[in-house]
């Protein structure tokens, strides 16, 4: 099969940083009065030079979220099922070498996390796990999703790459989203951040939103780890990834997440800091090239930055987030991915949307679709 | 102004309402209501079926106005026709405003999908407004598996472009046996006054109204707009002329 290596060889690191640091502020005043606006225009947009037109920006890009999305708001919730790990990630809380007690959550853990959620007011779960695949595995997920079903009308997982043939069954069991991200484009430093485990395999991962866009899933969700590396160069790459994938598998959705790295157990300091200005400036890029991009929020950024950030661009935000398998009741002290920054109730969000002149939307999607 | 009716049902507005991306239920219930429209969509994806406590259905419950599911999010007729039957069941009418849409990006209706679900709702006894390309071909071959209007866009959904299909729209209003509702793009009073001037029997709008800066305002200008237009139809609009008549006519030679 073809897939996006084939693209992605033709593509070097270098050039490319080059390329958006080089950037003109003639450059970016052309692309900014383009109507239809490319990949290209995109590199401009994440240079050095587009940041004295953050302004401008933001304006457009509020514009345009309005316009395409509407004055709302689609809330969900994470659940981590487990932080049992065979990967050694260096950034990761989950890491296999951070010698914590693990757990994976039993049927009738599930049940008492997601009637927490459900009491919160969610209808959109998000099932998050780690890679443990002797005991988490595709057998695993597909009871998991059997029974959270009946109780979400949307379902989006985060977990080890699948096979197609996997991802076959996740979606035709009800799974509406697939979330992966790459962490980074950089194949070398990759390897750093990633030396033992399947993970560690760079290409596979890199494979993987073929495999989704084969097996017809609804939404595939990218993103790149901020911190591992140059987030414009690893920004640029990630979005060549989405803008080969909506061309080829044009039946699915598009999302894009920024996580950036946040304090988790014996984790490494990041080694590239990206400031609150460079988010805003990213999310504005991404949203000026790609009009229809569904760009999510979740709790790692902090009360400020989520607040105002409500009407520039975003389409979902997470709320009341716990990072940890049962962290909502069954296991409130289990081992945590990583350190949220807002930790404001799911009520307190939508509240602070609502005065926003936003509308929380809890659901927006109907299971009777995912047949 | 004449009446107007779609199956049995009559309606005294010519204006159809969305209901989707308001900043919130109040804001939109103040739109509808301002509008004067008795009918309006909510997309099934949205609403909660299983209990009888939906909040947005809550606030366009008002005698005066009937609903039409429609089916966004659907990608083939087989997940349409199953999301239709939940729907009729849940929210019991057999309206239906069906959209499917394969394509996320520019929510472009897939003619041929759409074309096998209106055969097989409509023998489901289904009221099916479809949501179209202005393609007057497939206008004809719905009504010929019993639609109850055509939805023909006037340009991409949400785009606010207005009618880029106008010369499609005069085919279909002139040759269609069914109500011919212009769908999607209409992004100014202006637009959907166009629309029906040109004889289209309603308009349906949503994102103009609700991302404007006052929807309750903006929806009342669409309500005037909309009257504007048709009366204008009923009165028959004075042709244009591209040019003056020659001072030396050709046909003179016909009196000599």
């Amino acid at each position: 099969m073809n897939t996006f290596k084939s693209v992605f060889e033709n593509y070097d690191w270098n050039t490319i940083q080059n390329k958006i640091y080089l950037t003109t502020e003639k450059e970016v005043k052309n692309s900014l009065v383009k109507t239809k606006k490319s990949l290209d225009d995109f590199l401009i947009f994440i240079s050095p030079a587009a940041k004295p037109f953050l302004e401008e920006m933001a304006q457009t890009s509020h514009l345009l979220t309005k316009k395409r999305f509407g004055k709302i708001i689609q809330m969900y919730a994470p659940m981590y099922l487990s932080n049992e790990c065979q990967n050694i990630c260096t950034y990761c809380g989950f890491s296999l070498d951070n010698k914590i007690r693990r757990k994976t959550l039993t049927e009738e853990e599930i049940f008492i996390e997601i009637t927490e959620l459900k009491k919160a007011g969610f209808d959109t779960i998000l099932l998050v796990t780690g890679e443990a695949s002797h005991k988490v595995n595709i057998d695993y997920f597909l009871k998991a999703v059997t029974q959270i079903k009946e109780h979400f009308s949307s379902i989006l997982v985060e977990v080890q790459p699948l096979s197609t043939e996997e991802y076959q069954q996740l979606h035709s069991t009800g799974v509406h989203s697939v979330m992966i991200y790459q962490e980074t484009y950089h194949r070398e430093v990759y390897k750093e951040y990633h030396p033992k485990g399947k993970k560690s395999n760079f290409d596979f991962r890199l494979e993987t939103p073929d495999r989704i866009g084969e097996a017809g899933i609804h939404k595939i969700g990218l993103g790149v780890l901020l911190g591992l590396e140059d987030w414009r160069t690893d920004s640029f790459f990630n979005a060549l990834h989405i803008d080969y994938l909506q061309k080829k598998y044009w039946k699915s959705n598009y999302s894009v997440s920024f996580p950036r790295l946040r304090p988790a157990e014996g984790i490494i300091e990041p080694n590239f800091i990206m400031e609150d200005s460079d988010l805003l400036q990213l999310i504005c890029a991404y949203r000026l090239w790609n009009e229809d991009l569904e760009i999510s929020i979740s709790t790692r950024e902090n009360e400020k930055f989520r607040d105002n950030i409500i009407p520039l661009g975003v389409t979902s935000m997470s709320a009341g987030s716990k990072t940890n398998p049962g962290g909502y009741i069954v296991d409130v002290e289990s081992l945590e991915q990583f350190e949220t920054s807002d930790e404001r109730s799911a009520q307190t969000i939508a509240k602070i949307i609502s005065e926003k002149g936003y509308q929380p939307i809890w659901k927006n999607w109907d299971k009777s679709y995912t047949i | 102004m004449s009446i107007f009716k779609i199956a049995n049902t009559i309606f005294s507005s010519r204006l159809f309402l969305g209901t989707g991306k308001f900043g919130s239920n109040q804001q939109m219930e103040e739109a509808i209501l301002a509008s004067g429209s008795e009918l309006v969509t909510v997309a099934l994806k949205r609403i909660d079926l299983e209990t009888e406590t939906d909040e947005l259905l809550s606030h366009i419950n008002h005698p005066h106005i009937n609903l039409l599911p429609n089916t966004s999010g659907a990608r083939n007729a087989k997940e349409a026709v199953f999301a239709a039957q939940l729907a009729r069941e849940a929210l019991e009418t057999n309206w239906l405003k069906l959209e499917i849409h394969p394509d996320p990006r520019y929510l472009l209706p897939d003619p041929i999908e759409t074309l096998k679900a209106t055969e097989e709702l409509a023998k489901l006894g289904f009221i099916i407004l479809p949501y179209i390309h202005a393609d007057p071909i497939l206008c004809k071959r719905l009504e010929d598996v019993g639609t109850a209007a055509v939805m023909p866009l006037g340009s991409p959904i949400g785009s606010n472009k207005g009618l880029k299909t106008e010369d499609f729209l005069e085919i279909i209003i002139e040759q269609s046996n069914v109500p011919v509702i212009v769908d999607a793009g209409i992004g100014a009073p202006s637009h959907a006054a166009r629309a029906m001037e040109m004889g289209a029997d309603a308009v349906l709008v949503n994102t103009a109204i609700a991302v404007a800066g006052n929807p309750q305002l903006m929806a009342e200008a669409f309500k005037e707009a909309v009257i504007a237009g048709r009366k204008a139809y009923e009165a028959q609009l004075a042709q244009t002329a591209n040019k003056a008549i020659a001072s030396s006519p050709l046909t003179s030679f016909l009196n000599h």
